[in-house]
């Protein structure tokens, strides 16, 4: 069986290895897939569905989507493009994420995402839901009010922190983040380190970092992606 | 049958806010009063949230001076922390950004603000009496005020990270210092801001000389001053211990450290107002008022403490033999003499090497609890926190400049009111004699409420039976 399989995308011809998720064979040939909950070091859920493409027409994450010989892949498309940008503005309109004032700004995914696809509006009502603040654990502070249940801490405190200090709880927009307390969470453990928005933060941290020396200050998220292979650029 | 006059909105304030006059049955003004129309809620809203997100949150109270907020709640967040002295980086950076914001704030309201006023006079027509003609007519002044303004928002951009909201100042320091680069270019424009702040102090010196006499019958009367001086007695805008001054300049009390507000001043509430009405406690509510800002302090401090503004003060002080200066329209040199000052300490600091220093923060013991004074441009400006045990805000309670002037501003506008009110039609003049009265404090509106929503100033005339019987808006 061979090792490597050639797929398209966007008409280009990629060359990617047999057990890799589209999304990740795409970055590593320089085309960059916007995604929040996708992280190369975790297992891919396919939660947040902002890297959706079409491959031979249907749709499909490409972050839980395996590559396969002759896979005709379309990430570039303005029906795309609208699609990522209605669930990025959805994720706005459903939590309390006041940008002026949060310490993630200039680090945040979500934020960047957002200037990256030019949402300067929500086309959505907001929903201003009522959220708490846990800011019990001594060094750990979670805001539930931007949490976008990527479940990227919960993955990475099931397996890479082999706890499960974390975990959701609740259904539908009742869904939210939950300590477990069967486990102590960590202040070095990877589920405090990955989340992509203001929700899990180092207490006692905030602002350390001048502006202008922030993550997304002066390149826009997926630049370095990109930087792979500059001949490519996804809107 | 008495009858209420309302200027809705006041213009070329910082905010939005209305002006009644009552009248008595013969046609005399009763009352004046100057109202805050916003309400806003950043004491309430802050609570549950971290610490550390004040000084970054609180600011946003205010587009035009939030590095004086900023700056509180970072000062008020270093005692919560149990940080009482932070490096000496971290407080120049933190005075740099002062001394900047303020002198972008002064010249922002003497030029672009207050200027229509003056050169045109109070009475001048509407159609130019406005910024506009102002650069029309004066270009070269109108010019010189955006590059004034402009350096010292260049100096809050290298020291808070940007212009407006900046997130420079943490608690227990600062998040970076000044490059050598930086320094180099404010160094390049000091001698021309000098000059200009020179001349500025001049064109309001001048001023008030030549319109003495309009002054003297202009909203002046005799008050207390609140403000903050070092341990001699030196002006200090961004650290030090309040004192107050009686009307003959008698001290009522001094070396009061900031934890100790409580004790010195409390606030008295009014039904027709969002903005509260602080007094000296042991003078009570009717004596207890006082003026706080450029006049208060220019008038208070012993000294200004650095050369040019010392004799720019003495000058001043010389009109009335060394006593407290009571005249509303001598705000505004008593605002140029800071400017000059400001010029002057920016100065001192970029020649400091201690800004290119890298020890940016300390820490300290946990208190939970803390309470700062700055002077603001408009005056000083009280922030105090209490925090528990997770981290969180539990207590703010934010006392601002413009709400301190507020007896004073509703004293000026009663006393126009009487001076220049013929009747009961609203004239063109009446009501931007009203307005000038105001604008001589300066009065930043959204910060005096920590106010929501969109500010408009409106003058009503109400009856007896508090019918509006004429009413006109300002937009």
């Amino acid at each position: 069986m061979p090792e490597e399989v050639t797929l398209t995308i966007d008409g280009k011809k990629i060359t990617a290895k047999i057990g890799q998720s589209i999304l990740e064979a795409a970055e590593e040939n320089g085309v960059y897939i916007p995604h929040l909950c996708a992280l190369q070091e975790l297992h891919s859920t396919g939660a947040c569905r902002v890297c959706m493409v079409r491959i031979d027409g249907r749709y499909s994450a490409s972050c839980t989507q395996p590559v396969s010989d002759g896979l005709q892949v379309e990430v570039e498309s303005d029906e795309l493009l609208e699609i990522r940008k209605m669930i990025v503005e959805m994720l706005f309109a459903e939590g309390n994420h006041f940008c002026p004032c949060c310490e993630k700004s200039g680090n945040c995914e979500l934020q960047a995402l957002a200037y990256r696809l030019g949402i300067d509006s929500v086309r959505f009502p907001y929903q201003f839901p009522q959220r708490e603040v846990d800011a019990e654990h001594p060094d750990v502070f979670i805001d539930h009010n931007r949490c976008i249940l990527c479940g990227r801490c919960v993955e990475a405190s099931r397996n890479a922190d082999h706890k499960t200090a974390l975990e959701f709880i609740g259904r539908g927009k009742n869904k939210r983040l939950a300590v477990t307390g069967i486990v102590d969470l960590d202040r070095a453990d990877k589920a405090v380190s990955v989340c992509p928005v203001g929700a899990i933060l180092l207490k006692r941290q905030a602002f350390q970092v001048p502006l202008g020396q922030r993550r997304f200050d002066h390149e826009p998220i997926g630049a370095e992606v990109e930087s792979r292979n500059p001949e490519v650029r996804t809107p | 049958m008495s009858t209420k006059i309302v200027i809705e909105p006041v213009t070329r304030v910082e905010g939005h806010g209305k002006v009644t006059i009552h009248l008595d049955d013969m046609g005399n003004v009763d009352e004046a009063r100057f109202h805050i129309v916003e309400f806003r809620g950043f004491e309430r809203f802050i609570q549950g949230r971290p610490y550390w997100e004040v000084p970054v949150l609180v600011q946003r109270l205010c587009g035009i001076c939030p590095v004086s907020h900023h700056l509180a709640a970072s000062k008020a967040m270093d005692a919560v922390i149990g940080v009482d002295t932070i490096t000496p980086t971290a407080e120049k950076m933190r005075r740099l950004m002062h001394y900047g914001q303020i002198y972008q704030s002064h010249a922002l309201h003497f030029f672009h603000l207050a200027s229509p006023d003056l050169l045109f006079g109070f009475d001048a027509d509407a159609s130019q009496r406005n910024v506009i003609a102002v650069a029309q007519e004066f270009p070269q002044l109108a010019t010189q005020g955006i590059h004034m303004r402009r350096w010292g928002q260049q100096i809050i951009e290298a020291t808070a990270g940007k212009r407006i909201h900046g997130t420079g100042s943490i608690p227990g320091g600062v998040n970076k210092n000044l490059s050598l680069e930086e320094r180099d270019r404010f160094l390049a424009d000091l001698d021309q801001q000098l000059q200009w702040a020179r001349e500025a102090v001049a064109i309001a010196r001048d001023y008030t000389m030549e319109h003495l006499e309009t002054a003297r019958g202009f909203a002046a009367f005799p008050s207390n001053h609140v403000g903050l001086v070092d341990d001699e007695g030196v002006l200090d805008l961004y650290d030090g211990r309040l004192k107050a001054i009686d009307p003959d300049g008698e001290v009522i009390f001094e070396g009061m450290e900031a934890h100790e507000y409580s004790d010195y001043l409390a606030e008295e509430v009014r039904p027709w107002s969002y903005m509260k009405f602080p007094f000296i406690r042991s003078l009570g509510p009717r004596r207890g008022w006082y003026r706080v800002g450029p006049l208060a302090r220019v008038n208070l401090c012993r000294r200004m403490g650095t050369p040019e503004a010392d004799a720019a003060r003495e000058e001043f002080m010389a009109l009335t033999d060394g006593k407290p200066n009571h005249l509303t329209l001598a705000y505004h040199w008593a605002r140029m003499i800071e400017l000059l000052h400001c010029a002057e300490r920016i100065g001192e600091l970029l020649d400091d090497p201690d800004l290119q220093g890298d020890e940016l923060t300390t820490s300290g013991e946990f208190r939970g609890e803390g309470v700062a004074i700055i002077e603001a441009p408009r005056g000083t400006l009280f922030h105090h926190y209490r925090v528990d045990r997770n981290d969180q805000v539990t207590m703010a309670n934010l006392i601002v400049s413009t709400t301190s002037n507020n007896e004073a501003m509703n004293r000026a506008v009663t006393d126009v009111a009487e001076k220049y009110l013929s009747g009961q039609r609203i004239t063109d003049g009446l009501l931007n004699h009203v307005e000038v009265a105001i604008r001589a404090y300066d009065p930043c509106l959204s910060c005096a409420t920590h106010a929501l929503g969109q500010m408009p100033l409106s003058i009503e005339i109400v009856g007896p039976d508090g019918a509006v019987l004429a009413s006109r808006l300002k937009g």
